[in-house]
This record gives structure tokens, C-alpha cells and sequence, in this order.
């Protein structure tokens, strides 16, 4: 599924990397927890977090992670924006709980890891 | 490229805002000297994990890169408390981390055993009250 996609179907804000939003997620992960998100082996990971703060990102860029989904209206500040530009991240904002953001990802035929 | 390159970066305890500065310029050096990118995304990986346990668990350390045609050798040297067991501190779950370093996303005891899954050698060393020191090493030309 298409990042821009998701943004529609989650209707949120892509608040970083809008001109990499047309490249395509196989596998979905959520968790707000990066000890966890740092054992994954897979590519193409779709991270969908309510942890808002400059280790997200940096977890993101050292898990090869290319879009972050901040769910429950997450703040991403002008840091972590210069942080994920720097690698080429692609970050969205939505509103919805980590719960509905997955219902919605998973209704959708995205995949889960585990 | 040089037959041998050696870099060396210094992380503060407790500051994590900075954590990951120097796990992502070895990230990008790496990638420069077009390291196949598993092997990059394993180093990279348990190069974060040291670097994160510096930051949340030691008060000031050093990573020392040594990279040669064979390996990348990646040191992680702190002076901290140091970790009077370290079996223990290698079981999956075990973590005496700050409740300040859980809401930063880490502590779940999971750091050591995954620096130990991606990385094709590690060696630690502790001594209570002076640091701890770790050491990874990656082979460039053997796949497993
Ligand atoms: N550099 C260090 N100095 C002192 N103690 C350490 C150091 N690294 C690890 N430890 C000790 O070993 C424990 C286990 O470390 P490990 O990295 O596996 O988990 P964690 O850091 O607590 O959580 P996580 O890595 O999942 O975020 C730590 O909680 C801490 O007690
Ligand atoms: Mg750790």
C-alpha cells in the first residue's frame, strides 16, 4: 500500500517527506516501545507509535524504517521534522488511537510482522 | 579506500536528545564505503543499543570504530557504574533501567541480547564502579 494511501485512509497529516509518499509498505509494526522496534529484521516497515521524541526517529533511520506514523495527535517537533528529513523519512500525524490506526491498516490488507 | 580507517566519538550519559549521533555517522560512513547493507543494518543496530546503554545506564564513554578490509571492529567504552553480573544482564527482560529512560521508549532488558543476535562477535568486560567496556566485531567477507 501506498504511503500517500495510508495518509487518505488514516486521514492524517504527512508532515514530513510529502514527495517520498509514493513508495509502498509490505508489513506494519506498532509499538511505543524502541527496544522492541530495534529487534525487527524485516524491511519495508511501517512503524506506528504514540512515542513521540527524537529516539522514534533515530530508531526509525537505524531499523531502515522509511515511515512513521505518530497516532493520537503525537506532536513531532521542528527537531525530530530535521532529524526524519535528514534520512529521508516520510512522518504522518493522525488522530486516531494506535488501536483505530491498526484496525484501519489491518482492514486494508496490511500485513502484520508477527 | 584506505586499507584501515578509525574514528572515535564521545557520548554523554543521561543526554538523550543526542543519543544516536554516532551509531548514524557510523551509519553513513558505512554506507559510503557501500558496506553490503545487511551487514550495515546489523552494525548499525548494536552500535545504537551500546550506544543507547551508555547514555542511559553510564555517565560519559567512547566508541571506537576500526574498520579494515576484514572487519569493523566497534569498541563502546564507559565510565559508569559497570554491571556486576553480566550473564544476568544478558537475559532477555532483565533491565534496572530509570523510569526516565522507559518513557524515553527503552528499557526493556532486550538491548544486550539483540547486540548479540546482530552482531558476529561481542565481547563484554565490567568492572563495578569504574565502566564497562563492549566490543562488536563484524566480518566483511564470510557470509553466514
Ligand atoms: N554500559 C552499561 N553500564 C552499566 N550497566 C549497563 C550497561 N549496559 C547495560 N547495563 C545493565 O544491563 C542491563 C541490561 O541491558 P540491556 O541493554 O539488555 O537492557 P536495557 O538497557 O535495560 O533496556 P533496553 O536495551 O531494552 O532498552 C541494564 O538494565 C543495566 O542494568
Ligand atoms: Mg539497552
Amino acid at each position: 500500500m501506498k504511503v500517500k494511501e495510508i495518509a487518505r485512509l488514516l486521514d492524517a497529516r504527512i508532515v514530513c517527506g510529502q514527495e517520498r509518499a509514493d513508495y509502498s509498505i509490505d508489513v506494519a509494526f506498532a509499538s511505543d516501545l524502541m527496544s522492541d522496534v530495534l529487534t525487527l529484521k524485516n524491511d519495508n516497515v511501517l512503524l506506528i507509535t504514540g512515542l513521540a521524541n527524537m529516539q522514534t526517529i533515530r530508531t526509525a533511520e537505524m531499523s531502515d524504517i522509511q515511515c512513521v506514523v505518530f497516532a493520537r495527535n503525537k506532536r513531532v517537533t521542528p527537531e525530530m521534522i530535521d532529524l526524519a528529513e535528514d534520512n529521508d523519512l516520510v512522518v504522518l500525524e493522525c488522530r486516531y488511537s494506535v488501536f483505530k490506526t491498526c484496525g484501519l491498516l489491518y482492514e486494508a490488507g496490511v500485513e502484520p510482522i508477527f | 579506500m584506505a586499507e584501515r580507517m578509525q574514528f572515535e566519538y564521545n557520548v554523554d550519559g543521561g543526554n538523550f536528545t543526542r543519543a544516536g549521533f554516532a551509531s548514524s555517522e557510523i551509519k553513513k560512513i558505512l554506507k559510503k564505503l557501500n558496506v553490503d547493507i545487511g551487514i550495515v543494518k546489523r552494525t548499525v543496530v548494536a552500535t545504537y543499543e551500546g550506544e543507547v546503554n551508555i547514555v542511559a545506564h553510564a555517565y560519559s564513554g567512547t566508541i571506537y570504530v576500526d574498520i579494515d578490509t576484514e572487519r569493523i571492529r566497534i569498541n563502546l567504552k564507559d565510565e559508569g557504574p559497570g554491571i556486576p553480573d553480566i550473564d544476568q544482564a544478558m537475559e532477555e527482560g532483565y533491565s534496572t533501567a530509570s523510569s526516565q529512560v522507559r518513557e524515553m521508549g527503552f528499557g526493556a532488558g532486550m538491548g544486550l541480547p539483540n547486540m548479540k543476535k546482530n552482531a558476529d562477535e561481542m565481547h563484554i568486560t565490567s568492572e563495578v564502579d569504574k565502566g564497562t567496556e563492549v566490543e562488536i566485531v563484524m566480518f566483511l567477507n564470510n557470509k553466514e
